[in-house]
């Protein structure tokens, strides 16, 4: 059976007066239905250009698109912006990060969720009415009868949230795109969201592709994991393989980068040295060498490509380190000893290599 | 570690925004109770962590801390002095030992003004290093020791990353020698690669200089990995106050257990062991909190005839914790809903 949604090779670059900004630079991934897949990466990693590609809402004068993006069988990349206004709010929708400022500020809600009813579908202003009232039943508002008369600006922040996801969902989408969605919320209203964003997808059997910073949602709620860093996936996995045995050295540190309610608290962080890299100008071979502890001097001039880990079926990395010299360094990692120990154990095997770059200063 | 000399004492401090309604014959109609009497010790060289939600009032008190607001009454002893209801003039000279550090990095550097310029002018508001060259040669030195190269003394703040700008408005923190810094979400606004850098140089800095942190953020695992206190603020009041381990390890307030247990745990094994407990509805609104306890509106544990009657003071529970609760979380309820936790 063919993936619900199967993205290959896109490339999104924009001219900008200073250059060529490779925002997304050849990804591929697949969504299945009732699947749920992690998209992780830092700010200006590309992850969220990808899926607004997918909605066609990149497409701007000095916007380069290529590649394919096939939806339900369907090519959007080539479709007409008709076509895509028949997708978009329908079969497949979104979530943005700030519910604020997706919602018109002078309607009701009731209003709002009507007209994105009535794009989709041929009913009464009533029939679309009751379906609003149901859906904002379903994401968990009380009272959606009465609140129908709201303006957005009299609910709080996880209620806006609440109003877009059913917004996002009242024409029975099969693809649901949520970029940020608890980024700008408290924690104890993150996990009212998460839990819905779980019964839908169990109930409803909906695709759900979660664009996000966050380790511990991904952590919580995804099937697959894809890392992004300027641009590119640079790993791919079940959720378990990136926790349990990632591969690549910049997966290793975001995991070690953060604090975690469940590691001795006297634990040293380990912070990724230097920044993420310009878009315009990126680095020559692998992108993350500038920042990577284990650079050897052909990193800087081979491109990795997204290659299958040997022995593990569906993880897929792009790094030039061997397979055994990342396992034996996430071995070292993993038992806590600090990066200097991990690399020296790891050096033998590349002795020749001219050893490591100079760190960027940040 | 609540042994050790206390810095600052804040004794029933409160902080009421009045509303006001009419354009001449304006009249108060209101009040956003943001602080509403707490009481907390921060001890000297301790890094005390301030949690909650948005509208808790954890960044009123931090601008009340340090009297960038005018406290409604309370007082807050700095170093045995009452600061809360002194004046500008009378303060002048204290402020130099309280600096503050904020979220945004983008918006608390003058734009117009050069990296060199932001960091001296606590020297020369204070008048303290007078001589240019000398102005010059400290202000290289604090550059250099949040590491930002000293070189880039004429650059101006646009330049730098996020994660940079924050090291400046670290190093203009910590330019006289504070005793008391203020950070209010310093690492919410960058990413996580960088927030572990800024994070790791506090911790560094606070070893050497000795300095006394008031540390806010609403990230649970952040405060936890910086903070050997920590209070735990719902609607203007404290709800748990206890050492890092206490309160990670057998939080005793319903409110602090919810908070724990909302923690997106990044490891899929013990996400899927755990039952994340969902608290229903949305924080109260601040202007008419509920009576008595102000979590009783929220809480599984609420007794009716108890909790929306008696108000619960902040008193020792099982464990060591300070909570206001009348029936504290027990060990076996903590267990079912915080993994991380060991009670």
């Amino acid at each position: 059976m063919a993936p619900l949604l199967q993205v290959t090779d896109l490339r999104v670059h924009f001219h900008t007066d200073d250059g060529i900004v490779k925002a997304v630079d050849g990804i591929s991934y697949s969504v299945d239905a009732g699947q749920t897949l992690g998209i992780v990466g830092e700010s200006g990693s590309g992850k969220s250009v990808s899926s607004m590609t997918v909605m066609g809402l990149t497409r701007a004068k000095n916007a380069q698109i290529s590649g394919s993006i096939v939806f339900d069988g369907k090519e959007l990349l080539t479709a007409t912006e008709d076509e895509l206004r028949r997708v978009r709010g329908g079969p497949v929708s979104m979530i943005f990060q700030d519910p604020l400022s997706s919602l018109h500020p002078m309607y009701k809600i009731g209003k709002q969720l009507v007209e994105a009813v009535r794009t989709h579908q041929d009913v009464s202003k009533a029939r679309a009415l009751d379906r609003a009232v149901e859906m904002l039943g379903l994401v968990g508002l009380p009272e959606p009868r009465r609140r129908v008369d709201s303006y957005p600006h009299e609910f709080s922040g996880g209620m806006r949230q609440r109003v877009m996801i059913a917004m996002a969902l009242c024409n029975d989408p099969k693809l649901l795109i949520a970029d940020e969605p608890t980024t700008a919320l408290d924690v104890t209203v993150q996990a009212q969201i998460l839990d819905l964003l779980e019964r839908l997808k169990r109930e409803l059997d909906t695709a759900i592709v979660l664009i996000t910073h966050d380790l511990g949602v991904v952590a919580e709620v995804t099937d697959d994991i894809a890392v992004m860093y300027a641009g590119r996936i640079v790993e791919k996995a079940p959720k378990g393989a990136i926790f349990a045995a990632p591969e690549h050295p910049y997966t290793w540190g975001l995991l070690r980068s953060i604090p975690r309610l469940d590691s001795p608290r006297d634990e040293e962080l380990v912070p990724i040295p230097g920044r993420p890299p310009s878009l315009i100008n990126p680095p020559s071979g692998c992108s993350f060498h500038p920042r990577c502890p284990y650079v050897r001097e052909a990193h800087t001039r081979v491109d990795p490509a997204l290659e299958p880990v040997p022995g593990a079926r569906e993880h897929a990395v792009a790094c030039l380190l061997t397979g055994e010299t990342r396992q034996a360094l996430w071995a070292e990692l993993a038992s806590g000893a600090d990066p200097e120990a991990a690399k020296a154990a790891a050096t033998p095997a590349a002795a020749a290599g001219p050893g490591r770059l100079e760190e960027e200063g940040s | 570690m609540a042994a050790g000399n206390p810095l600052v004492e804040v004794r029933d401090l409160v902080k009421h925004f009045p509303i006001k309604k009419g354009l001449i014959l304006s009249r108060q109609v209101g009040a956003v109770r943001a602080v509403d009497g707490i009481s907390f010790d921060i001890v000297e060289g301790e890094t005390l962590g301030l949690v909650g939600e948005s509208g808790c009032g954890k960044s009123t008190t931090a601008r009340l801390l340090t009297r960038l607001l005018d406290p409604t009454s309370g007082t807050i002893s700095f170093e045995g002095r009452d600061i809360a209801f002194m004046s500008h003039e009378e303060l002048k000279p204290l402020r130099r030992d309280m600096q503050m550090i904020f979220q945004d990095p983008y918006s608390s550097l003058n734009p117009r003004k050069t990296v060199g310029s932001i960091i001296a002018e606590p020297f020369v508001i204070h008048a303290v290093a007078p001589d240019p060259k000398e102005r010059k040669r400290r202000v290289q030195e604090l550059m250099e020791q949040v590491g930002l190269n000293p070189e880039h003394f004429n650059r101006l703040p646009h330049e730098f990353s996020g994660g940079q700008r924050q090291r400046i408005g670290v190093a203009r923190a910590i330019a006289l020698k504070p005793k008391l810094i203020v950070a209010d979400e310093p690492v919410s606004a960058l990413d996580v690669s960088i927030q572990a850098q800024i994070l790791n140089l506090l911790r560094t800095l606070q070893r050497d200089l000795g300095l006394t942190i008031v540390f806010i953020a609403h990230d649970l695992s952040v405060v936890r990995h910086m903070c050997d206190r920590i209070a735990v603020m719902y609607l203007g009041r404290i709800a748990e106050l206890a050492s890092a381990d206490e309160l990670y390890g057998h939080p005793r307030h319903p409110y602090t257990g919810a908070l724990l247990s909302a923690v997106p745990v990044p490891d899929p094994r013990l996400a899927k062991m755990k039952v994340r407990q969902v608290l229903g509805g949305d924080v109260p609104s601040p202007t008419n909190p509920p009576q008595a306890c102000r979590f009783h509106t929220r809480c599984p544990k609420a007794v009716a005839g108890t909790c929306d009657v008696d108000d619960p003071e902040l008193a020792a529970k099982a464990g060591g914790n300070l909570a206001a609760c009348h029936f504290p979380l027990s060990d076996t309820e903590i267990a079912a809903r915080v993994p991380t936790a060991a009670p």
